[in-house]
């Protein structure tokens, strides 16, 4: 081993999570545990019509039945889903605020101090959002615009309220309430989330986004996201999530569903910062998430793009169904394992209309003790002529006790396919950084450069604003991984 | 400029440089030839801050300053380029960031403000056209999938954007044709100045033709073993290092 690698472990520090306070908060929490009661309670506290309390427990009899996934390369004790409160909103949330003015000062607090303020006057203009506070959501900006548009953005419970038919003909009908062990659950318990609704032939005329954020303790997290792009609709939405700091690990399970008709084309991109725990891999949220799309119609688009910098563990597939003739499905990523974290994604893509294309671009970076694994599928069926797609999956080792692992699947039972996988594993050598650094580049700025360099074709796709953040998220996740 | 008074260095248990004194001054440009295995690509390595050797006694100065205390990126900013036998790729990172990156660190370093993207595209520009490179180069990664000669070429690309006090040139002539040859000897010409100093480290003559030094050194077993003007360098040509071993 060279000097160079040993100065690599000496370097690397904590890293500093800017998003790991708490808010001191008055919250009704339900106890932990959880049974047919706790839906029930749950389900009366929202008001919920019957079908939805009985979707969810179809869902929970379903999970009874269930085992916990454990095919994915992750390492993590046992999860005590008794342990676990699965509904938390801060007191002031009963009567639901009906604007800004209304909502706790310290929640609104909160946000300013992530970088999100929700006063429509100071935000980003082009920027629509939805907070989701634990088990609720606090505030949705820019409604009036979206509405003049005819495009619903709101929280998903008031959707049920307030449109129960779009979200009874759609909710489960992308991920079916048993199509897993987490999402089953989610299906049980979930609490929030956003819930978009683009009509026929409009274009979103702004960005929509959901801005997720754990603050109790013992609390779970259950979000449930849902949007519908109509024939010839055109939406682009962002998620970001951040947790308090914490020595416990707190569970994070979300559902999205995403349904594109005809020429609809849906961008969803993710920044996911939850807490990734210590330095010793103590606390972390343990993120175990559903996200499928569904391009229903012909020539409809989804594209996912993901930045996962978070978590203590994270198993995500953002997946996309490509069932009309002519749709494109694609899957970005970028992903960050720092100390002890551990990754586990990838993508699905299921070719069933023909002429379907997929892209798929997947960008590991591993660092510390960081485990990174690649995980995709791309099945082509029968009725699927011409399909193509093409996957790239590069890893990024920094540092000489991190892992990379790639585990890439294709079942192709049309003879038509043409399927085409890149995949390479590459270190930040000792010699990148000597080079840069006898140019004068310093090692962080180095490393940081590389890492760029890397990410480069992910973090192209994503919301300009969104890109610099991310890469500035990427600089601080990296913070002394070398020097 | 550069004094390196009895330098010895070894790589793990390996001594490599066994009491090597050398000194450049303004102006001069030296060659340091040798055999392979010699010292001669650690002994630029180390000028330049590699941390893969271990100075064990000895000292080099440049212009006055205690060289093995600052890292390479200082002494990158004080003026010290070295051109890689081996140049890194860096993929995705285009050269046009890597040479502003290179040249506002060295700049902030010195304290002087950064250049104005539109000075700083114009300066780029130049020095491609002087290299007689494609200027769509400057949007590929660093040295990805160049060839040989390219990477070489790069590197004095760099050094002459860069604009160094001190110029170590690492075996910069393997691997280039002749045409290449001229190109990258002009470019090392053209920065030759009494402010300036140039240590060639080269196992052949041939950059030698085109690049003239003003004192040829030989380094065999870790040592500077002989030195002599340009006419030292045509009798290694001839004779081979081996002579000096018996000599």
């Amino acid at each position: 081993m060279s000097a160079n690698a040993q100065d690599v472990r000496e370097l690397v520090k904590n890293r500093s999570y800017g998003a790991g306070f708490v808010t001191d908060i008055a919250a009704d929490t339900l106890p932990p545990g959880l049974d047919e009661n706790v839906i029930r309670a749950l389900s009366a506290r929202k008001k919920e019509p019957d079908w939805l309390l009985e979707f969810r427990l179809k869902a929970y009899r379903r999970w009874l039945t269930m085992r916990e996934p454990r095919w994915a390369h992750l390492r993590y004790p046992a999860i005590d889903y008794q342990s676990i409160s699965y509904y938390s909103a801060p007191k002031s949330m009963a009567k639901r605020p009906k604007s800004l003015d209304e909502v706790d000062p310290k929640l609104l607090e909160t946000y300013t101090k992530l970088g999100i303020p929700l006063k429509e006057q100071e935000m980003l203009a082009g920027v629509a959002v939805d907070v989701v506070f634990d088990s609720v959501s606090v505030a949705t900006t820019f409604k009036k615009k979206l509405a003049e548009a005819g495009v619903i953005f709101c929280p998903i419970s008031e959707a049920v309220q307030e449109y129960p038919e779009l979200v009874r003909r759609y909710l489960g009908s992308v991920v079916p309430f048993g199509d897993n062990f987490f999402a089953a659950l989610n299906s049980a318990v979930f609490t929030d989330g956003s819930f978009v609704y683009i009509p026929k032939g409009v274009r979103c005329p702004m960005e929509l986004s959901t801005y997720f954020r754990i603050n109790e303790r013992n609390t779970g997290q259950f979000e449930r996201t849902l949007i519908i792009a109509e024939a010839g609709s055109h939406v682009s939405y962002l998620e970001g999530c951040t947790a308090p700091q914490r020595d416990e690990n707190q569970l994070h399970a979300a559902v999205v569903e995403l349904v594109a008709l005809d020429e609809a084309e849906i961008k969803y991109s993710t920044v996911q910062n939850w807490y990734p725990g210590d330095e010793n891999g103590v606390g972390g949220i343990y993120n175990f998430v559903t996200k499928r799309g569904d391009c229903r119609g012909r020539r409809s688009k989804i594209a996912w793009t993901q930045v996962e910098t978070g978590s203590a563990i994270t198993w995500k597939y953002p997946s996309c169904i490509l069932r009309g003739d002519e749709s494109v499905g694609e899957f970005y990523s970028v992903a960050l394992t720092h100390h002890h974290q551990q990754a586990d994604t990838g993508t699905k893509m299921i070719h069933v209309g023909k002429n379907t294309r997929s892209t798929i671009v997947s960008k590991g970076i591993a660092a510390g003790f960081g485990q990174q694994s690649y995980r995709g599928l791309v099945r082509v069926l029968e009725s699927a002529d011409n399909a193509r797609n093409y996957t790239q999956c590069d890893s990024l080792l920094i540092g000489d006790r991190c892992g990379a692992h790639t585990f890439p699947y294709t079942e192709i039972r049309n003879p038509t396919a043409i399927v085409e996988h890149e995949a390479t594993t590459s270190r930040i050598s000792d010699e990148q950084l000597f080079y840069a650094r006898t140019r004068g580049i310093g090692e962080e700025d180095a490393v940081s450069m590389i890492v760029n360099g890397f990410c480069k074709q992910v973090f192209k796709e994503l919301p300009m604003e969104f890109a610099v953040e991310a890469q500035k998220l990427l600089q601080v996740s990296l913070e002394g991984a070398v020097g | 400029m550069l004094e390196i008074e009895n330098l010895h260095a070894r790589a793990g248990d390996t001594a490599i440089l066994k009491g090597l004194n050398l000194t450049v001054n303004a102006g001069e440009v030296h060659a340091v030839m040798g055999p392979n295995g010699s010292g001669k690509s650690t002994l630029s390595k180390i000028i330049a801050g590699s941390e893969d050797y271990i100075v064990t006694d000895g000292r080099i100065r440049f212009e006055g300053r205690d060289l093995l205390t600052l890292p390479p990126e200082e002494r990158a900013a004080a003026g010290i380029f070295l051109g890689f036998q081996y140049p890194v790729e860096i993929p995705g990172v285009s050269n046009m960031v890597f040479l502003r990156a290179a040249v506002n660190a060295q700049r902030k370093h010195r304290g002087e403000p950064e250049l104005e993207a539109a000075d700083f595209l114009a300066w780029v520009r130049h020095r491609v056209k002087q290299m007689k490179m494609d200027p769509a180069m400057l949007s590929r990664g660093v040295n990805e999938g160049f060839s040989g000669g390219e990477k070489k070429r790069n590197e004095i690309l760099q050094m002459l954007v860069l604009e160094p006090k001190l110029m170590v040139l690492d075996e910069t002539d393997s691997g280039l044709d002749i045409d290449a040859l001229k190109i990258v000897a002009e470019g090392i010409n053209a920065l030759r100045s009494p402010a300036r100093a140039t240590l060639l480290v080269t196992h052949y003559q041939r950059l030698l033709d085109h690049v003239q030094p003003d004192h040829v050194h030989v380094l065999s077993g870790g040592r500077i073993v002989k030195s002599g003007g340009p006419d030292l360098a045509r009798e290694l040509e001839e004779k081979g290092y081996g002579w000096l071993d018996a000599a």
